[in-house]
């Protein structure tokens, strides 16, 4: 593969800098709650301060939820796709009028959703379970954001098949077929929600419909809810896969095992939803238990992720005069802020892995359903492993974009290390919380059952935020210091894409080819979702009226 | 040409592969041994209820929630009612040693229900029957929360049961 210098147009520069700034922002008002959030827990109310801007825990969490989980990433991963297509493709987007319309779509949906999140008229956090009911703006906000990310993705594939136009017979380019993959992936796992928007949260959220099914409901925002966190982790391994070895002085260890981890993460992201649903009412144990055991097939994949990321850093470090067993770590580039960050979050991304192994295993769920485990599972694997890798990429990515030199490099190492350390701190006791029966969603201070050998995890909890909010400080100073800084680069920032050991042309054919992959994606989620889809959907009653009950 | 269009597999990865595959195989069977041959079993569609009419029907059971004795000392089902922001009822007697079936539904949004120091935890999803059985060997009092949010006052929602030696 050849790694030439490709120069990106600055106009396509700017377009995926509009992305990044909207993501970026969104963290920031997004992740301000988490450590209110934190503070509640440890008995620290600062809400009362916040009146009436935000009138609850509940709207904050709301807030929280939507902005991080949803919009940071989306249009983070939209933007840093735009560019890994761009890049890798060395060719512009094919119709780029089409992804702007998409980019400006998903803006027009974010600030239609907003306004209601922010009047305090859609208090119904980020999963928005009916039968609560929101005002519609929100529905249909969050409705046009899928839209547009999904317009962005066509843009992506009309480039690819231009591509391929003009390269026949070529191997994709792993960074761009790792692109459009997450893509793929997004479009196929988004039809859940928007079916479940379209057929019934709008027309019932404009009067149109008496009631909804709230079974079917959590049906169908599961079978999206779960691939959303692949589309969240794909472009990290992206980066993880081909861009970390470049940057550790290494190459990618196996060109063709990547590929193959990311065909089966496709296959494999959708039909598992119900270990969503294990202690759902209204799903037969069979459908949970053939899902927990697909769920359980992902961990293959994860496997080989760590296995073959692993080694492209022990190749690079090696190669940099590393030595030893373990001693080989130290001879990776921790100076390199984008380096330390994205490592750190591999590291805490590990042991999210592990802790969704318990979530995943069926009745083991019994104990961990909606109790503390759960957020203290996924601030390591979106929270820190997604997360603090995007923050890792942003420091490269936006010197590339704007020109400018990084501001204080050291700071933003300092970033990544106060994000792992609070990570670890916050995390932990969220977990151990979960183990005693603490609930997630619920600001414990006003709960009525807590026991006094609570409260010491209770106040680290509160002290993890304070370290995390700090870090999140900085990563802001960073970035705006950064970009409003008037110090150009000294010398171009060169964008890290590694070659791989073996040549990816020797690879087998069958790795590139796309049909019989997406049909075997296709006929999986028939087969796992089909039946009992078809059963809820035959036997829908439309019986819940809507509530505001915030 | 298609001799060397062959997939390299490091003999490394090769090992981790095999290794994965049968830490995989021995979860897969530490859960279902725990599922089918111990029993511990996740929730299974009971029944279906209207939710508008669910606490006013005569004819159903939450209109009268409460506990029902089948054997005495041994056997006892429980109806749940749940409703923003409380359980009815709140608060349950049970002997130690019995063991007790609850039926839980809900007449507006979605609530959970996880009872403290037990397996007992589920989604409450209105127009559905979350059922789930217990067997109380030691007295006490055990807090039953709501671990889903269903608006304003969610935190305070709770009940307990006290198990009576
Ligand atoms: C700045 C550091 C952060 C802190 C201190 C923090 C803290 C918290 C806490 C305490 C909760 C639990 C609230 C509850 O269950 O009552 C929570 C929920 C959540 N957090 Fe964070 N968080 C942080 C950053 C993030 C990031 C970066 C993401 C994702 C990209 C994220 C995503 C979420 C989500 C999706 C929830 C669940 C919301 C819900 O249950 O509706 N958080 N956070
Ligand atoms: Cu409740």
């Amino acid at each position: 593969m050849s790694t030439q210098a490709y120069e990106i147009t600055p106009k396509d520069k700017n377009f995926i800098g509009w992305h990044l700034a909207v993501a970026i922002i969104a963290l920031a008002i997004g992740s301000l709650f988490g450590p209110l959030q934190a503070f509640e827990h440890a008995g620290w109310d600062l809400y009362k301060y916040l009146n009436p801007l935000i009138k609850s825990y509940y709207q904050g969490l709301t807030l929280h939820g939507v902005l991080n989980a949803l919009v940071w990433t989306t249009f983070f991963i939209t933007g840093f796709l735009t560019f890994t297509v761009i890049y890798g493709f060395k060719r512009p987007l094919k119709y780029p009028t089409l992804n702007l319309i998409g980019f400006l779509l998903m803006v027009v949906g974010l600030v239609l959703a907003a306004i209601p999140i922010l009047l305090n008229e859609a208090t119904v956090l980020f999963t928005f379970y009916p039968p609560m009911k929101a005002n519609w703006a929100f529905y249909v906000g969050l409705t046009l954001v899928v839209v547009g990310s999904w317009v962005e993705g066509w843009g992506f594939f009309y480039t690819y098949a231009a591509w391929r136009k003009e390269n026949p017979g070529v191997r994709t380019p792993f960074i761009a077929f790792g692109s459009i993959i997450t893509m793929l992936l997004w479009q196929i796992a988004t039809i859940g929600i928007a079916v479940d928007m379209l057929t019934m949260l709008i027309p019932w959220s404009l009067g149109l419909l008496p009631g909804v099914d709230p079974q079917l409901s959590r049906t169908y925002f599961w079978f999206t809810g779960h691939p959303l966190v692949y589309f969240w982790l794909l472009p990290a391994y992206i980066s993880w896969y081909a861009m970390l070895p470049k940057q550790v002085g290494g190459k990618m260890f196996s060109d063709s095992l990547a590929r193959f981890a990311f065909w089966l993460f496709l296959i494999l992201s959708v039909p598992l939803g119900f270990h969503h649903q294990y202690v759902d009412p209204g799903v037969p144990p069979a459908w949970k238990f053939i899902h927990a055991m697909l769920t359980f097939s992902v961990f293959f994949p994860s496997m080989l992720t760590a296995f073959t990321v692993v080694a492209s850093l022990e190749y690079g470090a090696r190669q940099n005069g590393g030595k030893g067993m373990f001693g080989w770590m130290r001879a990776l580039p921790w100076s390199n802020p984008s380096v330390a960050a994205q490592l750190l979050a591999g590291l805490l991304f590990f042991f999210g892995g592990i802790g969704g192994l318990a979530n995943a295993s069926y009745n083991v769920n019994l104990v961990l359903h909606n109790t503390a485990f759960v957020p203290g599972h996924f601030h390591l694997t979106v929270g820190t492993g997604v997360t603090l890798t995007f923050i890792g990429i942003s420091y490269w990515l936006i010197p590339y974009l704007t020109g400018k030199k990084l501001w204080q490099p050291k700071w933003a190492v300092a970033q990544a290390w106060l994000w792992f350390v609070g990570m670890i701190i916050f995390s932990n006791s969220m977990h151990i919380l979960g183990l005693l029966g603490a609930p997630r969603r619920t600001p414990l201070n006003l709960a009525p059952y807590i026991p006094a050998e609570w409260n010491s995890r209770l106040f680290q909890v509160g002290i993890g935020g304070a370290i995390l909010f700090v870090s999140g400080a900085i990563y802001l100073t960073v970035v705006a210091a950064t970009f409003w800084s008037k110090q150009p680069a000294t010398e171009k920032v060169e964008v890290p894409v590694a070659e791989a050991l073996q040549d990816p042309a020797l690879g087998p054919a069958w790795l590139d080819r796309w049909t019989p992959w997406v049909v075997a994606t296709l006929a999986l989620i028939v087969l796992a979702y089909g039946p009992m889809l078809f059963d809820l959907i035959k036997n829908i009653a439309l019986t819940s009226p809507g509530f505001r009950v915030w | 040409m298609s001799a060397q269009e062959k997939m390299h597999v490091d003999r490394y990865e090769r090992n981790w592969m095999v290794a994965s595959a049968i830490l995989l195989v021995l979860f897969a069977t530490a859960v279902s041994i725990a599922a089918f041959g111990m029993g511990i079993q996740v929730p299974a569609p009971e029944q279906r209820v209207d939710p508008r009419t669910v606490a006013s029907d005569p004819n159903s059971p939450w209109s009268n929630p409460g506990i029902r004795e089948v054997v005495a000392g041994e056997k006892y089902d429980v109806y749940i009612l749940a409703k923003t922001w409380q359980y009815l009822p709140a608060e349950i007697s049970i002997p130690a040693g019995a063991s007790v079936t609850f039926y839980v539904t809900s007449m507006d949004v979605q609530h959970g229900f996880k009872i403290q120091d037990t397996n007992v935890n589920f989604q409450v999803v209105p127009g559905q029957v979350s059922k789930l059985t217990v067997k109380f060997t030691k007295a006490g009092t055990y807090n039953f929360i709501c671990t889903e949010y269903c608006g304003a006052a969610h935190a305070a929602m709770a009940g307990k049961i006290v198990v009576s030696p």
